[in-house]
C-alpha cells in the first residue's frame, strides 16, 4: 500500500504570523507568532480559558484568524493532509468500519481502495473485531481509539489533538498515548493540548505556553520543564492557580 | 382483465363501488431488489395503472342526495354493461355541481334545481336540459309533532306552522336543490325564517338529517335520502304529498364548445340512455323496502 | 346501530373486494404522498437547517405555520390549480388519485420540512466541527446528517403519514369520492355518516385506526431496534 502522504507536497512548517482571534470584540487569541516544523511533538499548555483549544482550531482551519496570517508551506489555505481529534470524539451513527470509510470517501477515494484502507486501519489498531459494531455504543476509550484511527487513515502530515484523554481513565489514556507515540514515530507531526503536566512531560518535544490568549513561552520541552522564563508558566508548573 | 364473479359480503355497504376493475398484477419472479423497486413503482404510479384499466369513462357531477339514495349503484352497472362506458359520479350540492360543470371539470351534470339548471344552459355552459325523473320532498320531524303538521294539507302552511311554533328546523343552508326548494316554500308562506329555532347547517342532506335527529328538529328532505337514511332516531315522516314538493331532476351535457375536452359523445350516450325506455325502466325499478324512490318522466 | 367492532372485524375478515380496494387506495395515496413529501422535504429541511440566507427566519416560521394548514384549504388550492379552468387543467388530473396524492403531499410537506430542519439543526450543532475537520462541506454534510438523524426523522415522517391518513377535506375536494376510483377510508366514512349508517362509519373508523396503529407500532419498534443497535 502506498502512503498517500508521500504524494502530497509537504505542508509543514506551519507558521502563524501575529495571528489573532476575537469574538464580539473580546480578544481570545492575540498576536501569536509561531512556527511548527515537521516531525516534532508540540504540547500546548496553559490554564483553562487560556486559548489552547482555540489555537488548535485556528491552526487546523476550523476558525480563521481575525488578524495576522496562517501560512502553510505548501501555500494552500487548508491542506488535506491534516487531521484533528477532539476531546469528545463525534462518531457517526454507523458501524466502526463506516466511520473509518467516511472521510476517505469524502476525499474521493474509490470503493476498493477505501475498503483496503479501512481493513488495514482496523488491523493496525486492533479494531477488526469491532468493525461491524455501532460506533456510538463503544466505550469512551474505544471511541477515542476509533477517532485516532480515523485520523490516521486520513494520512495526515500533522495531527491536532485537543485534550484527547481528559475524559478517559488511566488505562485508556495509556493506550491513546501509545498510539500518539506510534504516530510520531511514523513521522506525523503532533500538536496536542493537555492540562495534565505528567502527560505533557511524557510526550512533549516542544512546549507552547498560552496565557490569556497570548503565547508567552515556546521552548524545547527540557528547557521548559527545567525552568520556564515566564513567571506565569513557572507558577503553572508549580501547581498554582494562574489567570 | 375482467371480473366475472364477485362475492359481496352481506355487511358490505353496497355503494362503495359501483364498478369493479380488477387490477391484479402479479409481480415478476425476480430478486428482492427488483420486487422492491416494482412495489415502489406501483405505489407512486397509481394514475397510470388506473387510467390503463379504465379505458372509457365520463365524469358526472350529481347531488349528494342522489348518491346517498343509492340510485346510481342500481342503474350504473346496467349502463356500463350495455355501453362499456364507466360513469364516475362526483356527489356535490347542486350549486357546487353546477359550478364544477361551469369550470369544465365534469362532462355531465345531473341535478335538481330547475331555475339554476335553465340559467346554466342559457349562459352557454350546457348544451340542453333533459327531464329525467322526479321524486318529492317530504317534511320529517320529531314524532311528537310539536308544530302540529298532522292536520295540514298545504306545504306552505305546514312551514308556517313550524315557524309559528318556533319549533326547531334544520336547514341545509347551502346552495343545494333541496335548499332552493325550502326557500321557495318559505317564500310561499310569506316567512323570512330566522331566530334561534332556525338551524342553518351549511352541509349535506345526510349531515343535516343527523343534526335533526339530535336536536330533534324538523327538516325538509328528498324522499330518496329519507328512505335510505339509517339513523332516523325519533324522526318520522310528518308531511308529504303537496305538488309544491315536486322535485324534478334534470340532466345537462356540459357544452363542448366552451370546454373542448368534454367527452360529448359518451356524455350524450349516457343522457340518451337515461331518457330511453331502458334507462327509465331502470330508474323505476329502484326500490327500497318495496317503495319506489324515483319516478321517470322523460319525454 | 349494530355493534361497530364486530362489523369492523367481519369487514376485515370477509375481504370484500370493494372494501379492500378502498383500503388499498387509501394506503397507496397516503404512502405515495409521504414518499413524495420526503423526497422533497428531507433535503429541503436539511438545507434550511444548514443554510444561512436573508429571510431564513421568515421561511422557517412560514413552514411551521403551514403545518397547521387546513386540509380543505390545501384541497381547494389544488382543485383550483387542476381544474379545467385552472392553470394546470390540461393535465386532466382532477378527480383522480394523482390529484389526491398531490394535495396530500402539499399537506405533509411542511411537517417533513419543519421536523427535518429541527432534527438536522440539533445534529449539526453536535457534528459541525468534526465534519468540517473531516473535510465535509455544508452541502456534503446534508446527506450525512439526514442519515445519522434517521431514527428521529422517522417521527416526522410518521407525523406526516398520520396527518395524511386522517384527513378528509383535501381528498374529498380533489378526488370527488368517486366509487371505485377515488373513494378512500376517510371519504367513505364521511359518506356513510351522511347516509346515517353510523355503525358502518364507526366500523370503518376502527379499521382505519387499526391500520394506523399497526403502522405506527411497526415504525416504533423499528426505531427502538435501531436506537439499541446504533446508539
Amino acid at each position: 500500500m502506498k502512503i498517500e502522504r508521500d504524494l502530497h507536497p509537504p505542508i509543514l512548517p506551519l507558521r502563524l504570523d501575529r495571528a489573532g482571534f476575537a469574538v464580539a470584540g473580546e480578544k481570545l487569541l492575540q498576536d501569536i507568532s509561531l512556527s511548527i516544523p515537521a516531525g516534532r511533538r508540540l504540547i500546548v499548555m496553559g490554564a483553562n480559558g487560556a486559548g489552547k483549544s482555540l489555537l488548535l482550531r485556528l491552526c487546523h482551519g476550523l476558525i480563521e484568524p481575525g488578524s495576522g496570517r496562517r501560512l502553510w508551506s505548501s501555500g494552500e489555505t487548508r491542506p488535506l493532509a491534516q487531521a484533528m481529534v477532539f476531546q469528545r470524539p463525534v462518531l457517526l451513527r454507523r458501524t466502526v468500519a463506516a466511520n473509518l470509510a467516511y472521510p476517505l470517501r469524502l476525499r474521493g477515494m474509490d470503493r476498493a481502495t477505501c475498503r483496503a484502507m479501512v481493513e488495514q486501519t482496523l488491523e493496525r489498531f486492533g479494531l477488526t473485531s469491532l468493525s461491524e459494531r455501532s460506533a456510538r455504543l463503544l466505550s469512551g476509550g474505544e471511541q477515542q481509539r476509533l477517532a485516532l484511527a480515523r485520523a490516521w487513515a486520513m494520512r495526515p502530515q500533522i495531527l491536532f489533538l485537543d485534550e484527547p484523554t481528559s475524559s478517559l481513565d488511566p488505562s485508556a489514556t495509556r493506550i491513546i498515548e501509545e498510539m500518539i507515540a506510534a504516530f510520531a514515530a511514523e513521522g506525523i507531526t503532533i500538536v496536542m493540548s493537555t492540562h495534565d503536566i505528567g502527560q505533557a512531560r511524557r510526550i512533549a518535544q516542544d512546549v507552547a505556553f498560552l496565557h490569556r490568549g497570548r503565547l508567552i513561552e515556546h521552548a524545547p520541552a527540557e528547557q521548559f520543564f527545567d525552568g520556564p522564563d515566564a513567571p506565569e508558566a513557572r507558577a503553572y508548573l508549580a501547581g498554582e492557580l494562574v489567570w | 382483465m375482467g371480473q366475472t364473479h364477485r362475492k359481496r359480503a352481506h355487511i358490505s355497504p353496497a355503494n362503495w363501488s359501483g364498478r369493479m376493475v380488477c387490477r391484479t398484477i402479479s409481480p415478476p419472479r425476480c430478486s428482492l431488489h427488483l420486487r422492491l423497486a416494482f412495489g415502489i413503482a406501483m405505489l407512486v404510479a397509481p394514475p397510470f395503472a388506473t387510467q390503463a384499466a379504465t379505458q372509457e369513462f365520463i365524469t358526472v357531477a350529481s347531488t349528494t342526495s342522489t348518491e346517498n339514495s343509492g340510485l346510481f349503484r342500481h342503474i350504473l352497472p346496467l349502463f356500463e354493461h350495455e355501453t362499456g362506458i364507466t360513469v364516475r359520479i362526483v356527489a356535490q350540492g347542486t350549486g357546487q355541481a353546477l359550478e364544477t360543470g361551469r369550470r369544465g371539470d365534469v362532462d355531465v351534470v345531473f341535478v335538481h334545481a330547475r331555475t339554476q339548471e335553465d340559467a346554466f344552459v342559457a349562459a352557454g355552459y350546457g348544451v340542453a336540459r333533459f327531464d329525467v325523473m322526479y321524486n318529492d320532498f317530504v317534511i320529517v320531524g320529531p314524532a311528537g309533532d310539536p308544530a302540529g303538521l298532522a292536520g295540514i294539507d298545504d306545504a306552505a302552511a305546514a312551514m308556517a306552522a313550524i315557524a309559528q311554533a318556533e319549533a326547531p328546523f334544520a336547514s341545509r343552508g347551502d346552495d343545494s336543490g333541496t335548499h332552493a326548494a325550502e326557500m321557495r316554500l318559505w317564500a310561499a308562506a310569506g316567512i323570512e325564517p330566522e331566530g334561534r329555532w332556525y338551524l342553518s347547517t351549511g352541509s349535506g342532506m345526510g349531515a343535516t338529517l343527523n343534526m335533526a335527529v339530535q336536536v330533534p328538529a324538523y327538516a325538509l328532505t328528498d324522499r330518496g335520502t329519507w328512505l335510505s337514511f339509517r339513523n332516523r332516531g325519533s324522526l318520522e315522516l310528518l308531511f308529504e304529498g303537496d305538488s309544491m314538493l315536486h322535485n324534478p331532476y334534470g340532466i345537462i351535457l356540459v357544452d363542448p364548445a366552451r370546454h373542448p375536452h368534454i367527452k360529448a359523445g359518451q356524455g350524450q350516450t349516457f343522457i340518451d340512455w337515461l331518457i330511453s325506455s331502458a334507462g327509465q325502466e331502470a330508474i323505476a325499478g329502484y326500490r327500497i323496502d318495496g317503495e319506489q324512490l324515483f319516478f321517470p318522466n322523460a319525454e | 346501530m349494530s355493534d361497530p367492532f364486530s362489523t369492523a372485524f367481519s369487514m376485515i375478515v370477509s375481504g370484500d373486494p370493494a372494501f379492500m380496494e378502498i383500503i388499498g387506495l387509501s394506503l397507496r395515496v397516503t404512502l405515495s404522498a409521504v414518499l413524495i413529501a420526503c423526497l422533497i422535504g428531507l433535503p429541503l429541511g436539511a438545507g434550511l437547517a444548514l443554510a444561512r440566507f436573508p429571510g431564513r427566519s421568515i421561511t422557517i416560521i412560514v413552514f411551521n405555520a403551514l403545518m397547521g394548514l387546513p386540509p380543505v384549504v390545501a384541497g381547494l388550492v389544488v382543485y383550483l390549480l387542476l381544474s379545467r379552468s385552472g392553470p394546470m387543467g390540461s393535465l386532466a388530473l382532477l378527480f383522480t388519485p394523482t390529484a389526491m396524492i398531490i394535495a396530500q403531499s402539499i399537506l405533509i410537506l411542511p411537517i417533513v420540512i419543519s421536523l427535518t430542519r429541527s432534527v438536522v439543526e440539533d445534529l449539526w450543532g453536535e457534528y459541525r466541527e468534526q465534519l468540517r475537520s473531516l473535510g465535509a462541506s455544508r452541502l456534503r454534510a446534508v446527506p450525512t446528517l439526514l442519515w445519522d438523524g434517521r431514527v428521529s426523522l422517522l417521527t416526522g415522517v410518521l407525523a406526516g403519514f398520520g396527518r395524511a391518513s386522517a384527513e378528509v377535506g383535501a381528498v374529498l375536494i380533489v378526488g370527488g369520492n368517486i366509487a371505485g376510483h377515488t373513494r378512500t377510508m376517510t371519504t367513505a366514512i364521511t359518506l356513510e355518516t351522511s347516509r346515517g349508517e353510523l355503525g358502518l362509519a364507526v366500523a370503518l373508523g376502527i379499521v382505519l385506526l387499526t391500520l394506523t396503529l399497526g403502522l405506527n407500532a411497526m415504525v416504533w419498534f423499528a426505531g427502538q431496534w435501531a436506537r439499541e443497535r446504533l446508539g
